[in-house]
């Protein structure tokens, strides 16, 4: 079996979109997977849609901002808040100077909701004019939270169906292609190995494939234990005995936290496992996973720890 | 002041938080506390994962509440008469439509609007309504007079405390000065509205196509007259969530980000004058000992490095390893509580272990009441 090279991995396509349900590191596998690519050669754009997420300071960078700014090498950001996508369409289609008061008077609002999913394609559609200008050679999406990444994928087909003239239509058309072309644009979900998060993960997969036609890459699942380096005995007197054989005193209540906290990390990993057979068996999809760290918050040292793993995963998926 | 005191107290508690903080079931808690005190309880959930919904009793949604049956929540019979169990999953479109029902002047009224294709948007999509029917569904429990204690779960969006304004979104909506000119006589709104107006909707119309444009018209117009019933409606929601019987329950994560979140909620809290009573830490690593992680490591290392038993020596190292990965998470978390106090103000503040096993039945939900409803001094022991 041929392995994976990261670079191809990551050039599978032009445009990956990260979604997942809160609370699950959506943002951190965002940014690991763009430290991962730019490792490889890639130039990467992140684009972050709801314009309030920990990626700027998992990079130690300033605030994003619609205005496109290197984050870090080979890696630039921004946001890209339907709100502001749908200004700065306005802006581009000859309604400059009537924009603002539009906003300002609350019309705005009853336009998009008159047309639902209107502000959804607007962000779509400017993901797909960054990547027919090849603004990077991987466009990273960090998606709306997971009910919402349904609703974000298939406006553009609902639009569709809903409107049947005009530059939003042709728009929403340009948006579908763009979407459901696997070479162009594929969702990464990513989730936690508990049940409900796994339970999320495969309604929402199953729902981006049937409706919104859109290809799925790898799953990730987040957060997931790492093996210790040798068994380790869950109760108080077996590590007794193991400190005797060495000749070494440990006291009771050591022991007994030593042996707790080895039982707390066995019936997770317990757990883990099993939720990672289950969306395995539930999800016909290859799985990413990357490891718990319990030593720190999401830094730039931790994005590279999570992009070596992520490096090891790819390597062991099968080439295409 | 106790979690414990605000379950049996107050009649309406509003759980807010970020994603994946366990928000819905710390309101499933509350509300089964409720119970067990004595009181007619109610949760109102937005989402709630399958598996806890099935506990609930909410295998569909449904617009009226649910009892749940008192062999399920209350198994040893220890619970008072008087205490009962109810949920409900809400059904944002179909609270909406009997809102409509409600203050049409006429039947026809009433099914222009529901069959108005802007109000299906409108009812389904706009920003802010599945917060706004959360809170008008809130009010109208609370106007029935059959729950003592009415827990609610706010739906889990980035913007979680749009509820707060939710009713004044609708109300400026309907306000619009551009769309009120709209809803003259069809037609006559080109000739009587401003050119300014008219290059807007000819605009728009370009944009989006005419017939959205003529969905609007039809939907402002058949809504003429109902505006005063929404506004008196949505001052009453207003000041229910103003009333001392309300209060607020800030659930957050010893995560970074959902610590942010939680300050930035407790701000919003209090630019609406409302007070955080209670905030739930969930999901916090267990604690085994207080030793430092770099003293364990250092055990460890010097472990891995003796020559002679290795099997027995790896084992031991790699337990030493393991508590010391423990000790880093919790170390990890304190840090990232830094000012929770604060946070809170004078609001009670409890923690929640992250347990060994998934939370799904009555069983678990105790568990995790267990650590909610415990005396103050094992909260400052957990918070130590």
């Amino acid at each position: 079996m041929q392995p994976m090279e990261v670079a191809q991995f990551c050039s599978t396509s032009h445009v990956v979109i990260v979604a997942g349900k809160g609370g699950v590191g959506k943002t951190t596998v965002t940014a690991a997977l763009a430290v991962t690519a730019a490792r490889s050669g890639l130039s990467v754009l992140i684009a972050e849609v709801e314009g309030k997420s920990g990626l700027a300071s998992a990079f130690s960078a300033p605030a994003l901002d619609y205005d496109e700014a290197a984050i870090a090498d080979g890696i630039r950001a921004r946001t890209l808040t339907p709100d502001a996508a749908l200004l700065d369409y306005l802006q581009s289609h000859g309604m400059r100077r009537i924009s603002k008061r539009l906003a300002s008077s609350g019309a705005l609002d009853v336009v998009a909701t008159a047309v639902p999913g209107m502000k959804d394609i607007l962000v779509l559609g400017k993901v797909k004019a960054l990547e027919e200008q090849r603004a990077a050679d991987l466009i990273i999406v960090d998606a709306p939270a997971a009910g919402h990444a349904v609703a974000f994928l298939v406006s553009a087909r609902g639009l569709l169906d809903a409107v049947r003239v005009g530059p939003i239509r042709k728009q929403a058309s340009d948006v579908v292609e763009l979407l459901t072309d696997p070479a162009r644009c594929q969702v990464v979900l990513v989730t936690i190995p508990e049940e409900t998060p796994v339970n999320e993960l495969v309604d929402t997969a199953f729902a981006i494939e049937d409706r919104a036609g859109v290809a799925l890459g790898p799953v990730v699942v987040n957060g997931c234990y790492d093996s210790l380096a040798a068994p380790v005995p869950t109760d108080a007197a077996a590590i007794g005995q193991l400190a005797g054989a060495l000749d070494r005193f440990v006291g009771d209540r050591e022991a007994a936290h030593l042996a707790d906290a080895a039982r707390f990390r066995a019936e997770r990993e317990m757990i883990q496992i099993e939720q990672a057979e289950r969306l395995a068996q539930l999800l016909p999809l290859p799985q990413l996973r990357l490891p718990y760290l319990f030593d720190a918050e999401i830094g730039r040292a931790e994005l590279d720890v999570l992009a070596d793993a992520l490096t090891r995963e790819i390597a062991m998926l099968p080439a295409p | 002041m106790t979690v414990e005191d605000l379950v049996r107290t107050r009649g309406v508690l509003i759980c807010c938080g970020t994603g994946g903080v366990g928000k819905t079931t710390t309101a499933a808690v509350l509300a089964l506390e409720g119970a067990r005190c004595g009181r007619r309880a109610i949760v109102v959930t937005i989402d709630p994962a399958k598996r806890l919904a099935d506990t609930l009793g909410l295998s569909s949604l449904s617009d009226v509440p649910t009892a749940i049956g008192r062999d399920r929540w209350d198994v040893d019979g220890a619970a008072p008469a008087e205490g009962h169990l109810s949920a409900l999953m809400l059904d944002t479109k179909s609270t909406f439509d009997s809102l409509v029902r409600r203050y049409a002047d006429t039947d026809e009224q009433a099914q222009r609007i529901l069959e108005n294709r802007f109000y299906r948007n409108v009812s389904g999509a706009l920003g802010g309504t599945q917060e706004y029917m959360a809170m008008e569904k809130l009010h109208e429990l609370h106007d029935s007079g059959d729950f003592d204690l009415i827990v609610v779960d706010t739906p889990p969006t980035r913007h979680a405390l749009d509820f707060l304004d939710a009713p004044n979104r609708l109300l400026r909506l309907l306000d619009n000065r551009i769309f009120r000119l709209l809803m003259m006589p069809t037609r006559a709104y080109l000739r009587v509205a401003s050119v300014a107006v008219q290059g807007f909707l000819r605009t728009i119309a370009r944009v989006v196509g005419s017939e959205v444009i003529e969905d609007v018209v039809a939907f402002f117009r058949a809504f003429e007259g109902m505006e005063e019933g929404f506004r008196t409606r949505a001052a009453a929601v207003s000041e229910l969530l103003a009333d001392p019987s309300t209060g607020f329950v800030l659930i957050t994560a010893p995560r970074r980000d959902a610590v942010e979140e939680a300050h930035f909620f407790a701000q919003r809290l209090r630019d609406h004058h409302q007070a955080v009573e209670a905030l739930i830490v969930n999901r916090v690593h267990p604690r085994f000992g207080d030793e430092s992680p770099e003293g364990l490591r250092a055990r460890a290392a010097e472990l891995r490095a003796l020559s002679g038993a290795p099997a027995e020596a790896a084992s031991l190292a790699a337990a030493y390893d393991n508590l010391a990965d423990f000790h880093e998470v919790a170390r990890r978390e304190r840090e990232s509580l830094t000012g929770i106090r604060e946070l809170a103000g004078p609001g009670v503040i409890a923690f929640v272990p992250f347990l060994a096993h998934d939370v799904f039945d009555f069983g678990a939900l105790d568990d995790i009441g267990h650590h909610l409803f415990a005396a103050d001094d094992e909260v400052a022991e957990a918070e130590r």
